[in-house]
């Protein structure tokens, strides 16, 4: 355990020059506040309503994936640091064990991938069957764009 | 005095952690000159070119070729006003640019910058490398804590798009260092180091078996590179701040120091983590020719070697800054989940087969067992491209913009083709 007094002191230190950086600042500027200068900048439009909205549930989505697969790696981690150095039967035995518990691992990815949980645009995410009937329809039923006549 | 093997371990400890913290500080308004010059050489201009020339009494310049520019900086944002917009959240406002500078410093705990055991790394703790990937994690909460506070729709935007394209990449990341921790049988990056002393692919004398010369390895390494220009969202993957679309996305409503708080975390997190990649695929501190390990073994000899590979590595960063358009959100999800992540996988398990090959028969047959194993994984790879091969034209073909108005339709690709000119 000594050697992670390190971290500890790491830490500490890094915590302390980050609050001395962000800190100083606020102490050496001037301070002259106006209604408009301290309003959110929004490309100089006033902004409306609040920024703190619903988002898209495609982030969540991905967040549970993430953690699923983490997971499920985080448990071949200890069996990584002694494999190489451990006797063949053991490796061979342990080889197809990892096999099997992959095969969990690839199977769920698989099954993300074909409900298309990380298809992010919409327009991807159906099937290409459905893509045909519904969407590309509309796209081609839009006047495409005519030339504009000169002069006009 | 100076004999540092008898001093209270937590006095070692401090003088390790200064001899990494104050360094990387000095060093970090050094990169960005370096990153402006480069770009400028490779844009055609001149760049930051004047700061810190010296003119003495006698007439003589002494020129520093403008390298003393971001301190100059630095020095006119401290000094700065700090805006501090009325709507924010204050308290989480105020500790969101230390949160995203505190894994910067905090990465580097487990690397160690030359063989010498009294200096370096700060802690050779056993957890070693998966430290720097829980650190390097906690990096996103600086970001999207940063848009939260802001009170800013584009700063919300950004700072969820860092979470989701951090949490996208972290797998194929540690996916590729999986495979780097078989093959070294630790998870420490001084064994790691040690590991790639060895000979080269197991067979050739003289040289290093640095990783990124095994087949294994080489995969690992690009892989690996690509998530950390994800992770430390830069170009190409710098969609949280695409100035384009979202202003400046998480850091919009920061100003003065608090704004250069996210730009130093971003240049020593990148500094940082190029010293990761020198060290797990370039063979850290250490020569690649056997008889020039002599110079690298001393700790001024280390240093040197260990921080050429790192800045080298860094260049590469602003080299492909410079080539490379930004990307698209949804290429950028589909390449960490779809191209990246079953390719850092299959890597990992093909070299577990390798070691088992290897072990049970001889180096030769484990070689073939490897490519062999992983030119069928790629067979397979084409096969499923080629069963979904709409899909993922659709994924990446170029969309087509409709105007406001709901009259026209342009082809971003082919502008010409719907006669959008004339």
């Amino acid at each position: 355990m000594e050697s992670y007094i390190g971290i500890l002191v790491l830490v500490a230190v890094a915590a302390i020059v980050c609050v001395a950086m962000v800190s100083l600042s606020w102490v050496l500027g001037p301070k002259k506040v106006t209604p408009y200068k301290s309003s959110p900048y929004e490309c100089g439009v006033t902004p409306e309503g609040s920024a703190r909205e619903r988002f898209p549930i495609k982030f969540y989505l991905v967040a549970i994936l993430f953690i699923l697969f983490d997971i499920e790696v985080i448990f071949l981690w200890s069996w990584m640091t002694i494999y190489r150095d451990s006797e063949v039967s053991f490796q061979l035995f342990s080889f197809i064990e990892m096999l099997v518990y992959m095969s969990t691992w690839i199977l769920g990815y698989i099954y993300a991938v074909r409900v298309g949980a990380i298809d992010w645009d919409e327009t991807t995410s159906l099937d290409p069957a459905k893509l045909e009937d519904t969407v590309l329809p509309k796209l081609e039923a839009k006047p495409v764009l005519q030339p504009a006549t000169e002069g006009s | 005095m100076f004999d540092v093997a008898s001093w209270h371990p937590a006095l070692q400890a401090l003088l390790r952690v200064l001899l990494f913290v104050l360094p990387l500080l000095l060093v970090v308004p050094g990169l960005i000159w370096w990153e402006r010059r480069l770009l400028s050489w490779m844009q055609d201009r001149i760049g930051p070119n004047r700061v810190a020339t010296i003119t003495l009494k006698s007439g003589r310049k002494i020129k520093l070729f403008g390298l003393l520019q971001p301190i100059a900086d630095g020095i006119k944002l401290f000094f700065k006003e700090d805006i501090t917009p009325s709507a924010i959240d204050r308290l989480i406002y105020f500790v969101a640019p230390a949160v995203a500078l505190f894994p910067a410093f905090a990465l580097g705990g487990t690397l160690p910058w030359s063989g010498n055991t009294l200096l370096t790394p700060i802690a050779d703790v056993n957890v070693g490398i998966l430290y720097v990937m829980a650190i390097s994690s906690l990096g996103v909460y600086g970001i999207v804590l940063a848009g939260y506070a802001s009170n800013n729709k584009y700063s919300l935007m950004g700072g969820l798009r860092a979470t989701a394209q951090l949490i996208s990449y972290e797998l194929a990341m540690g996916m590729s260092l999986a495979a780097i921790v078989l093959a070294s049988g630790s998870l420490k990056m001084t064994q790691m180091v040690t590991t790639q002393q060895g000979d080269l692919l197991g067979v050739v004398p003289f040289l290093n078996n640095w990783f990124i010369f095994t087949p294994f390895g080489f995969v690992a390494a690009v892989v690996f590179a690509i998530c950390v220009i994800a992770e430390t969202n830069r170009a190409p993957f710098d969609l949280p701040e695409a100035e384009n679309e979202l202003i400046a996305g998480y850091h919009t409503e920061y100003s003065s120091m608090k704004f250069a708080v996210f730009f130093m975390g971003e240049y020593a997190a990148m500094l940082v983590f190029a010293g990761v990649f020198s060290t797990v695929f370039l063979g850290g501190y250490d020569m690649f020719i056997d008889p020039l390990e002599g110079i690298a073994g001393t700790t001024l000899g280390g240093l040197a070697t260990f921080m050429f590979k790192t800045v080298a590595s860094f260049t590469c960063f602003i080299w492909l800054r410079a080539s490379l358009p930004r990307l698209r959100y949804d290429q950028l999800m589909s390449l960490g989940w779809r191209t990246l992540l079953p390719v850092a996988v299959s890597n990992f398990i093909v070299v577990a087969l390798w070691i088992l090959i290897t072990n049970k028969y001889g180096v030769w047959q484990g070689w073939i067992a490897y490519l062999g194993s992983f030119g069928l994984l790629f067979a397979v790879y084409l096969a499923v491209r080629g069963l979904s091969k709409n899909r993922v034209d659709n994924a990446l073909a170029p969309r087509s913009i409709s105007l406001v108005d709901g009259t026209r339709s342009v082809n971003v690709a082919d502008p010409q083709a719907e006669g959008v000119g004339s």
